[in-house]
């Protein structure tokens, strides 16, 4: 249930916010993440795990786990 | 009407009883002469009522608790001397910035530094106005008499909701160990004035927007269910930092006018025997008494001689001394200061008027003599 | 709409955000955490006082959206002191600097402890006055270097947690940004504690302490913390040797004591007790 609870929720990321310190794109255990002229980019939204440690290091609150209204 | 209660009473003791009167439920403070009696009384009394007493670790720490409590919903003071005045003076610049209700009892001794601690003085008087940086709103009282300093510990209490700002209680030493026979008032002779609160879960709150027709914004308490933000920056409405210019600006004009549009409401004052004075003495505080005796003497030598007290001594009365200066040609400014509250006499006095200064710091009160010998040097 | 994660939409001024702080200075994840640990604890929002002095790490609490009170350098706990003993209902929060907190704090800091009153408070340790620009304080290791020591420091720095135990706490913990979920329990223990708690959160301060020390990035910073932690209980395990270099982590003291305003709270009560009695 853990794995399937989790899938519901999707990365989430606040370009305004974003300052490009790239803490989120070495802790990516997965490695999904990278940045495009200094703002945070998903490469691949399948491949994260939703594991959170984006969500819990970034400095200025523009990642983040998030279940979607709509499903 | 029920008779008063009259008692033998010390200025310091009676200023702790104004202050219950005026509804005080929190002190905060640091021990030091000739003021110590004022934390001493309310440490035992406040108990009593269910109010709270801290001793500070010292007296930036005291300041910056009755600040503290004074946005959790409590009328707090705290009272010092010189030394801790100093002290005082940043978190005092932020109450008057956030705009927080309290009262600062200053029992002044010789200064400067530590002075002569036990002997009186009226040396703090310009650093009531101008000892914090920047351009602030000031209110001070000074009394002269054991029931006064009652009476005007209740008075900075009203002052200091009504206009929430802090206020001062600028009591020489001669008042604050002075003891004498008080008519203690009935609560029916005087009034309380509480802060305006915002209407409960007021939803649109601006924690520092000022309604139509009102003086300050409504004060909320911390844990009532507005969560707003109090800072000592410049700040907008809604209490948060800005660095606009018209910003900063409308502010500043909020603090300053707040008080300068209301000086008839803040400003009290006491006259003897100046109507056709054609040489006005200014005294106030412990020294006034010494110069009411001396009026009285030379009056009864002959010579046209009055007093002017004030009561409020910031802001400064300037309209009435301009008056009064109009019809006395001679104006006598007796302090225990080397002439600190004679310099805004010179300000707005009439120009064909001339001030006399007399100040005295050896820690000894003027006596009515020392007055009376100026007088006519003067006269 | 308001922007952010539903933890920034419940519990942050969103519209006061981004935030000042530096591209990777630590004091974000650290602001997080609180609210974190608040959101665990699930606080009432209402009796939540987040009390903060000046400096980078004090602008927290204009953010989030308790009761805050922004006050003057070094002294929040002396405010916070006040709000507390006023109303005991509220959960009093300080938000401090290791500049704020340890210099110009320090008289305010040992006095709370010592009376261990019921304060949470979290040291935002960026090892260096940043808002000022980049000068060392009391906490920046020997030797090191700030805009007012190009030299190299010769000023011992505190261990803040002693200092902390030494002075009276009676819960006392430091971790890191890196370690932001220790971090996020060690706060909530704070706070659950009835006394006068200190976490110590080690921040990172690329743009001055990183860059005049040379101690690279913001991704530098957290690695060195990530590597060079080592929690108390297993450096009791260790050899000497292997905690050459090493800072150490964890909670360092959790006693329980009288507490300073219930203390007071009982005296008020007998007094009044007393005073209806013979009445």
């Amino acid at each position: 249930m853990e794995q399937e609870q989790k899938k519901k929720k999707n990365l989430k990321t606040i370009r305004e916010w974003c300052k490009g310190c790239g803490i989120c794109v070495a802790f990516c255990p997965v490695k999904v993440l990278e940045l495009e002229n200094e703002k945070v980019k998903v490469l691949d939204y399948d491949k994260c795990t939703r594991c959170g440690l984006c969500e819990l290091r970034c400095p200025d609150l523009a990642i983040y786990l998030e279940e979607d209204q709509n499903e | 009407m029920s008779k008063n209660v009259v008692k033998l009473m010390q200025g310091n003791e009676a200023c702790v009883e104004g202050a219950l009167a005026a509804g005080l439920q929190f002190y905060a403070g640091y021990p030091i002469t000739p003021s110590t009696e004022i934390a001493e009384i309310c440490s035992a009394k406040l108990p009593l009522v269910g109010g709270k007493f801290i001793q500070m670790e010292d007296e930036i720490a005291g300041m910056a608790a009755i600040i503290g409590a004074s946005l959790a919903g409590l009328k707090s003071m705290t009272a010092t001397s010189g030394p801790g005045f100093s002290l005082k003076q940043e978190n005092i610049g932020y109450a008057a910035m956030a705009q927080i209700p309290c009262v600062v009892v200053d029992v002044m001794r010789a200064g400067p530094s530590t002075g002569l601690p036990t002997a009186p003085s009226q040396g703090d008087v310009m650093q009531a106005k101008w000892g914090t940086h920047g351009d602030h709103p000031t209110i001070s009282l000074t009394p002269n008499s054991v029931r006064e300093a009652y009476d005007l510990t209740i008075r900075a209490f009203n002052l200091s909701e009504k206009y929430r700002t802090p206020v001062f209680l600028l009591m020489d030493e001669i008042i604050g160990h002075l003891r004498e026979r008080i008519e203690i008032p009935n609560p029916d002779e005087y009034e309380v004035f509480d802060r305006l609160k915002p209407t409960p879960n007021d939803k649109n709150y601006k924690a520092y927007a000022v309604k139509e027709g009102e003086i300050v914004p409504r004060m909320a308490s911390f844990g009532e269910g507005f969560s707003y933000h109090v800072t000592g920056l410049v700040y907008d409405e809604y209490g948060f930092p800005k660095t606009d210019t018209d910003v900063a600006e409308n502010l500043l004009n909020h603090l300053m006018s707040k008080i300068d549009n209301n000086v008839d409401d803040i400003i009290t004052y006491e006259e003897t025997q100046t109507d056709d004075a054609e040489l006005l003495i200014i005294a106030y505080g412990g020294v006034a008494r010494a110069a009411s005796k001396a009026v009285k003497e030379c009056r009864e030598q002959g010579m046209k001689v009055g007093l002017f007290r004030p009561i409020t001594l910031w802001p400064f009365p300037e309209k009435r001394v301009n008056k009064l200066t109009q019809k006395s040609k001679k104006v006598l400014v007796v302090e225990m200061n080397l002439g600190q509250y004679v310099i805004p006499v010179h300000r707005v006095k009439e120009p064909d008027s001339k001030v006399f200064q007399y100040g005295k710091v050896n820690g000894e009160p003027i006596s009515p003599d020392e007055i009376i010998k100026k007088i006519k040097e003067a006269y | 709409m308001s922007l952010g994660s539903p933890i920034v939409k419940e519990y942050f001024r969103s519209d006061r955000l981004p935030h000042i702080w530096c591209p990777g200075c630590g004091h974000g994840v650290i602001m997080r955490g609180v609210v974190m640990a608040i959101d665990n604890l699930k606080l009432d929002k209402k009796k939540v006082c987040v009390v903060s002095g000046i400096g980078c790490s004090s602008r927290a609490s204009g953010y989030m959206d308790f009761n805050t009170l922004h006050t003057t350098h070094g002294r929040a706990l002396a405010f916070a002191t006040g709000v507390k003993l006023a109303n005991p209902e509220l959960e009093v929060i300080v938000v401090t600097g290791d500049g704020d907190c340890t210099a110009i704090g320090g008289n305010h800091f040992i006095h709370a402890a010592r009376r261990n009153i019921d304060i949470t408070t979290i040291i935002f340790n960026n090892k260096i006055y940043g808002m000022t620009g980049g000068q060392y304080s009391p906490a920046t290791p020997l030797h090191e270097v700030g805009t007012t020591a190009p030299y190299g420091t010769v000023d011992p720095d505190f261990d803040i947690c002693k200092l902390a135990v030494g002075a009276g706490s009676s819960y006392v913990a430091r971790s890191t940004a890196y370690h932001a979920n220790q971090l996020i329990k060690y706060i909530q223990k704070g706070i659950e504690n009835k006394g006068f708690s200190v976490i110590e959160a080690i921040s990172g301060c690329p743009t001055y302490y990183g860059r005049k020390n040379k101690k690279g990035d913001a991704v530098d910073l957290m690695n060195y913390y990530k590597d060079n932690a080592l929690d108390i209980k297993a450096a009791e395990k260790l050899p000497e040797d292997k905690k050459v270099g090493k800072f150490l982590t964890g909670e360092f003291h959790h006693e329980a004591k009288p507490e300073y305003v219930s203390e007071y709270m009982k005296i008020v009560e007998k007094v009044q007790k007393e005073r209806s009695e013979n009445e």
